[in-house]
């Protein structure tokens, strides 16, 4: 028996709808499956089908449609699959099963709706294997992943850390600002830049970082300092900040701009042998916690805030910070676990010992305390010259 | 009088003898840190403002908890409970 004969036979047994029909029909309740593979699917697929391609079929669609009196119309390309896997679908003991004819090519022609499905490209499936293969993430978590806008302050010590993971596990679009060149004396902590790129600017050398790491991530690079005048603008459309600044000015200012905007100021800091870490968020819906001002109403004093150049740094301490960091960062995005909202971890390598304290918000505080109106941006250089 | 342990956070500790944990007495948080800033007398100014009011850059959790949120330096002290200054800290 040749193909056409064994087409021509199921039709005998298989009901065919045209995909005008098949249209209809969907509005009344009944499901359109396509069954094409992803790479076909990717191209358009009929708005509201369920896609399930023809190699994962039948475990996958006993478990979508429990109910045998389900009616379901297969669509393929051209209505040829679909008539083998209606009968399939018979064979399963489904009662009410029908082949869309001409399949997706006749349903484009005839100018019925149709949508591009976001889904993941081959080259991510393999790529991000091991994370969707979690319940907690699967397919839908790495979509919300690859749709997220993050922005690292300081490609520095944190910054190097943070940006990595945060490329590497598929966040798609990774904003970098940091003004600085790659010096000697950083590469000791600032893994992502390299002996060779000492001298380039600091947001190149992690942009090629990034992109050798993973090629997919939209790399945004800010050669330039953070200040009351940009930050607005700089921050516009990213969904989390992480700051790996190295300075209190920046980290007020990154304060309360967050606060303005109701972003998620993911904090780490070190110093020496320690360092700090917590979720800065006033505006986030499940808890209610504080702001970087409640917990630090000011900045010490330069003469008792020596930077990391003047004090020094543990290497390996802003890699252990910024982890967390980068940790919380993906929590945020897929909405999983529980926040280091209202709490500050903080670690001292020295005693190899993390300490869990509570932080909770200053009802009072100018910036997030209750029914404030946003006091404005001060002169933070100034501001951090004068604290008492 | 109950026996405290205050845990030195990196910064302070050149001003403590390289100390990261000292062991003090007290009835209270401000008698405790009394204790500490009249042994190492070069603290205090990173502690505590003019009017003896703890700085602003520094926070004192009882445990796991801020003294803000108990009764500020007035906060009662028990035998073996532990007082970790924790500084702002910006360097990344």
């Amino acid at each position: 028996m040749n193909f056409k004969n064994v087409l021509k036979k199921l039709k005998e047994t298989v009901k065919e709808v045209t995909p005008k029909q098949a249209y209809e029909l969907q509005q009344k309740g009944y499901i359109l499956l396509d069954i094409r593979e992803p790479h076909e699917v990717s191209q358009g697929t009929p708005t509201g089908a369920t896609r399930i391609n023809r190699s994962h079929l039948e475990a996958r669609v006993l478990q979508t449609f429990p109910d045998l009196e389900q009616p379901i119309m297969t669509m393929c390309a051209s209505g040829e699959r679909s008539l083998f896997v209606a009968q399939s679908l018979m064979q399963l003991g489904y009662r009410h099963v029908s082949s869309v004819s001409g399949g997706f090519v006749q349903w484009k022609n005839e100018s019925l709706p149709f949508e591009m499905p976001e889904a993941l490209t081959q080259n991510d499936r393999e790529r991000y294997a091991r994370q969707i293969t979690m319940p907690e993430i699967k397919e839908k978590g790495q979509l919300k992943l690859s749709n997220a806008k993050v922005l690292c302050i300081g490609a520095g010590g944190l910054g190097s850390p943070i940006a990595m993971y945060l490329a590497a596990g598929g966040i798609g679009t990774i904003g970098i600002i940091d003004d600085d060149i790659v010096d000697r004396s950083n590469l000791q902590r600032q893994i992502i830049h390299t002996d060779e790129r000492i001298g380039m600017t600091k947001t190149d050398s992690a942009e090629f970082t990034l992109k050798a790491l993973n090629p997919t991530v939209n790399v945004k690079k800010y050669n330039s300092r953070l200040t009351s005048d940009n930050i607005e603008e700089v921050f516009s459309g990213y969904d989390v900040i992480v700051d790996g600044s190295d300075n209190f000015a920046t980290r007020y200012l990154v304060n309360d701009a967050c606060v303005k905007l109701k972003l998620p100021n993911v904090h780490g800091s070190v110093f020496r042998f320690e360092g700090q870490v917590t979720v800065f968020w006033p505006a986030y819906s499940k808890h209610r916690g504080p702001c970087y001002r409640c917990l630090y109403l000011e900045p010490p004093p330069p003469e008792l805030a020596p930077s990391c150049a003047d004090a020094g740094v543990l290497g390996i301490l802003p890699g252990t910070i910024g982890l967390l960091e980068a940790t919380e960062t993906i929590k945020i995005i897929l909405d999983l676990g529980d926040l280091l909202v209202g709490r500050l971890l903080h670690y001292d390598a020295l005693k190899q010992r993390f300490v869990e304290l509570k932080c909770q918000r200053n009802p009072d505080c100018l910036y997030c305390g209750d029914n404030r109106e946003f006091p404005g941006y001060v002169d933070y250089q100034k501001f951090c010259r004068s604290s008492s | 009088m109950s026996k405290v342990t205050i845990r030195i956070p990196t910064p302070l500790r050149t001003m403590v003898n390289n100390a990261d944990e000292i062991i003090l007495e007290g009835n209270t948080v401000r008698e405790v840190l009394e204790q500490l800033t009249s042994q190492f007398d070069a603290l205090n100014a990173s502690l505590f403002n003019e009017e003896q009011e703890l700085r602003h850059f520094v926070n004192l959790f009882l445990a796991e908890t801020n003294i803000k949120d108990l009764q500020g330096l007035d906060t009662k002290v028990n035998d073996g409970d532990v007082i970790s200054i924790i500084p702002a800290v910006a360097g990344g």
